[in-house]
């Protein structure tokens, strides 16, 4: 692809759209209109506003654009923050279409509840436009297939018209409509005009499976990565706009501190620096003093100069180990039942066995390579917005509510997340409400710029909403067959849900409540503790933690019956043919009827097998470990089985499989720590995340399967932690229950 | 490298001495970057992340950790990786400066990067510069580097979307393919 402009900066002349994706490279109605869609290069991002929809030639509805030269649009309601939505939702409109993916051009949707709400989102109640819960796939299978394939009845009927033939004879290929009896073709562009004057039909009649040409193929490349890899793609740290100013915050020191006051006057006297603003905090968003400068280093500079009093009088007193012992104590209490079967024992049966083990999980920082960030441009009446959104319309809802505006008012332009896992999508949309008080305080003082707040990495690190610290308790009892006949776990951990008193989290107990066992005996328990530091989802969720305490206590377990743990959890899964599958396939693939390879004279090698049944799909991994005499381990190869029903796209399922192995395997590595209410870790020099020399080969397996596809983004994470720890057990005999493992035994 | 004594002023946090707490060294340099002279008036100290960034608008250079812990900033000077969140622009007359933008316009980048597209590495995409910057740094010294000079170049290149399989795979293929 040649390039038509140069790459400069990014820098917009206006607030329109179009200019933030800079480049134009087709004229999208021949010039007659005078009109220039941003597409951009490829796998760059262009905005769905920088079409005027009155000016495009055939927009059969929200999802799907087509021009006069048959590019096809098609319009992502998802974030794209690496997991391959644009891609798959891509394939997924060029399959009904006929074209390939070089014809698609994909853009975000603007922020528009009306039209882009999360289908399975609004399943569950929530009228919301978001990305998450690995949700882009199963939301998009049907939606966007079937808004493809009402552009193509059309494209049909306007093409049967022009011939005077029925449509029935009529076929699309490759971006044309064909008429087989006499060889005539049209293109797409040349048709659009006519088929946007055709009714919307009543219901369309989908591809078969059969008749796939990208769907469930290898070799279909990601959109995205030509963007990615020659660093043109634009992310919202990278917009700048003509006269924005940035912005760097001094957050409180302790949750629950506030600003008492500031002396500004070395700040000020930094060359560049434009002004000091007070930024409103409350329970939700942190707030401090804001420095707004000409670039990121003056604010910076200026943000460490200030010379600021808090008020700690309210500041939390405790810290992760006053909140672990808290925990541990509520294990003992009633709690609110999840789900309860049968009658659950608490001691040990006849000839039996009764394990009671306790588990302590850390927070955890999604600590995305793009610290948070959001531009933000208040006007008379109205705000723009730049920002990697994952919770589109609620942050549009709360940055309006923020402003006295409506939320059509709020304006928001979507880019590309570098990283996210959750952390974009802030049910209290923390960082951009900050990000909003920053501007309108500024605009207070006269300052009528748009302001992009930039958190620096420790900001990032120590601003809370982090994955909850839990601790669980489990008391197992297996009878003197080595049945496992009881299991009752306490679960304890903040809830970020909106419920009402007293009722489960299904998000606490997810993965925790609904294991696949057949156990007669069955009874979880939550409690939900309201603390002052602030949670929310991260990637995998409730996963996160339950699949560590589940899938090693089945170990412990199968060790306690004297069994062989694959063998002893197939055992309990006669009714779950999907996990046995995963399982089945997993163990054959890993090789686990044959033994381990011994290891170099004076390690030990061990091999654990795990599985866990998450956002729709079932997975099943098996790790090996070599554990040197020092007590550093590493691992030596994860193999996984996935079954996400029907696969849109192989290697992506293959890379999320993989990426969610590696973040899983940050899980045995990091901590975040408070210590009277200050978060003592910062940056990656005391939160090591995984590193290059501590990735596994990775070997992953798709079960073929035509049952809907279900999520991938997050479902590769939760069973690495427990699969290494019950490797670990092979290996060496000790049980782990306490994250990250920093004990005798250690990541090397 | 001209140098000019500002107005004295109290110092910042990046301050180190005395000196340095009470006056501010205003420079004007000289720089090479992507073969383009640039002519950088300003703070000496400015790190040169922010100035490629925020001034000249090469924004393919990311911001991670500001502390050189994660490489995203990962450029070359002189053909050595460099970290730029912690290089000041003060020690930088004179060399030569590329970054991701430029990779094409040599053999080895433009192959670095074919080989990114053949075995589609990134994901979310932010640390994929720093990167395919270290992987050229790399492949410019050792033409067929194996998994442990792999993991001892780009082990300070963090990618929180583990990519890291796909990463090492794509330094092989483009070895081979520079071999060929």
């Amino acid at each position: 692809m040649k390039r038509l402009s140069s790459p400069g900066p990014v820098e917009a002349s206006s607030v329109s759209a179009e200019n933030i994706s800079t480049l134009s490279r087709r004229s999208f109605l021949g010039g007659l209109a005078g009109l220039t869609l941003a597409v951009g290069l490829p796998g760059q991002i262009a905005l769905a506003s920088s079409l005027d929809s009155s000016n495009t030639p055939f927009e059969p509805n929200a999802f799907i654009r087509i021009g006069v030269d048959g590019q096809v649009t098609v319009v992502s309601s998802y974030l794209e923050m690496g997991q391959g939505a644009f891609t798959g939702l891509a394939t997924l409109a060029a399959e009904e279409l006929d074209v390939g993916l070089d014809k698609v051009t994909v853009v975000p949707a603007m922020a528009d509840v009306k039209r882009y709400a999360n289908p399975l989102f609004a399943k569950m109640g929530w009228n919301l436009q978001a990305t998450g819960g690995s949700t882009s796939m199963s939301g998009g299978w049907v939606q966007m297939r079937e808004a493809a394939a009402s552009a193509r009845a059309m494209l049909l009927s306007a093409a049967a018209k022009h011939w005077n033939v029925a449509p029935s004879t009529l076929a699309v290929e490759n971006g044309e409509v064909i008429h087989p009896a006499s060889g005539r073709r049209l293109g797409y562009g040349q048709l659009v005009a006519a088929a946007a004057r055709e009714p919307l039909p009543d219901k369309v009649v989908l591809k078969q499976p059969e008749a796939f040409k990208l769907i469930g193929k290898q070799g279909v490349a990601r959109v995205d990565v030509p963007a990615k890899v020659d660093g043109s793609a634009i992310y919202t740290q990278d917009i700048k706009l003509p006269g924005m100013l940035v912005a760097v915050i001094a957050h409180p020191p302790r949750i629950g501190a506030k600003l008492r006051k500031v002396d500004a006057t070395r700040t000020k006297a930094i060359a560049g620096v434009v002004a000091v603003v007070e930024v409103p905090g409350d329970a939700a968003i942190q707030g401090g003093v804001a420095v707004l400068a000409r670039n990121t280093w003056v604010a910076r500079q200026g943000r460490d100069a200030l010379d600021i009093t808090w008020d700690e009088s309210q500041a939390m007193a405790e810290g992760s180990k006053e909140i672990f012992e808290h925990y541990r104590g509520l294990t003992d209490e009633v709690g609110i039942v999840a789900i309860e079967r049968g009658q659950i024992v608490d001691a040990a049966p006849a000839g039996g066995t009764f394990i009671d083990a306790v588990y302590e999980q850390p927070y955890l920082a999604h600590a995305a390579m793009e610290p948070l960030n959001c531009l933000v441009h208040v006007q008379d009446g109205r705000c723009e917005i730049w920002n990697a959104e994952q919770w589109h319309t609620g942050d549009q809802a709360l940055a309006a509510k923020e402003l006295g505006l409506k939320p059509e008012q709020v304006i928001i332009h979507q880019l590309y997340a570098g990283g996210s896992f959750g952390r974009r999508a802030n049910p209290n949309s923390d960082y951009v409400v900050e990000a909003v008080r920053v501007a309108r305080s500024a605009r207070e003082q006269g300052i009528q710029a748009p302001v992009k707040l930039v958190w620096m990495r420790e900001d990032d690190m120590r601003a809370g909403y982090y994955r909850p610290l839990t601790v669980h308790r489990v008391r197992l009892a297996l009878d003197n067959t080595g049945a496992l006949v009881s299991w009752h776990q306490h679960v304890v951990g903040q809830s970020f849900m909106t419920l009402p008193e007293g009722a489960v989290d299904p998000v606490l107990v997810e993965g925790a409540a609904d294991i696949p066992y057949a156990i007669p005996n069955f009874k979880v328990v939550q409690h939900a503790p309201k603390l002052a530091v602030q949670t929310q989802w991260m990637r995998s969720v409730g996963h996160t933690h339950a699949a560590f305490v589940g899938e090693t206590l089945m170990d412990e377990a199968a060790r306690a019956a004297g069994k062989d743990p694959y063998q002893f959890r197939l055992a309990l899964l006669a009714q779950q043919p999907r996990h046995r599958a995963v399982l089945d396939l997993v163990a054959d693939k890993a090789g686990w009827s044959s033994p381990l390879a011994a290891g170099a004279p004076g390690t030990r090698r061990g091999r654990g097998i795990a599985l866990q049944f998450a956002f729709g799909s079932y997975v099943a991994q098996v790790a090996e470990v070599t554990v040197a005499s020092d007590g550093t381990f590493s691992i030596d190869r994860v193999v996984c089985a996935v079954d996400c029903g029907r696969v849109i796209n192989p290697q992506i399922v293959a890379a999320q499989a993989e990426g969610g192995i590696g973040f899983g395997l940050t899980f045995l590595r990091a901590a975040i720590t408070l210590d009277k209410g200050r978060v003592v870790q910062g940056n990656f020099n005391d939160y090591p995340v995984l590193r290059m020399n501590g990735m596994p080969a990775v070997q992953v397996h798709i079960v073929p399967s035509d049952a809907s596809p279900t999520g991938i983004g997050e479902p590769g994470v939760p069973p690495v932690s427990p699969a290494v720890a019950n490797a670990l057990l092979d290996a060496t005999g000790t049980t782990f229950r306490t994250l990250p493992l920093l004990g005798a035994l250690r990541p090397a | 490298m001209r140098t000019f004594i500002n107005a004295p002023r109290s110092g910042t946090c990046r301050c180190r001495g005395f000196l340095r707490s009470t006056i501010r060294l205003i420079a004007m340099l000289e720089l090479n970057i992507n073969g383009q002279q640039h002519t950088f008036e300003g703070d000496a100290e400015m790190p040169l992340l922010w100035y490629l960034r925020d001034e000249v608008g090469l924004t393919g250079t990311k911001f991670g950790c500001g502390m050189a812990l994660c490489g995203a900033c990962t450029v070359q000077v002189d053909g050595q990786p460099v970290r730029a969140c912690v290089t000041p622009v003060g020690t930088l007359q004179g060399r030569a400066i590329s970054t991701i933008e430029s990779a094409r316009e040599n053999r080895i980048g433009a192959v670095v990067q074919q080989a990114w597209i053949a075995e589609q590495v990134p994901q979310c995409g932010y640390c994929q510069s720093g990167q395919i910057m270290s992987a050229i740094a790399l492949l410019s010294t050792k033409a067929d580097p194996d998994d442990s000079d792999i993991d001892a170049a780009l082990s300070g290149n963090i990618c929180r979307c583990a990519t890291y399989r796909r990463i090492r795979a794509a330094i092989h293929r483009a070895a081979q393919e520079l071999k060929a």
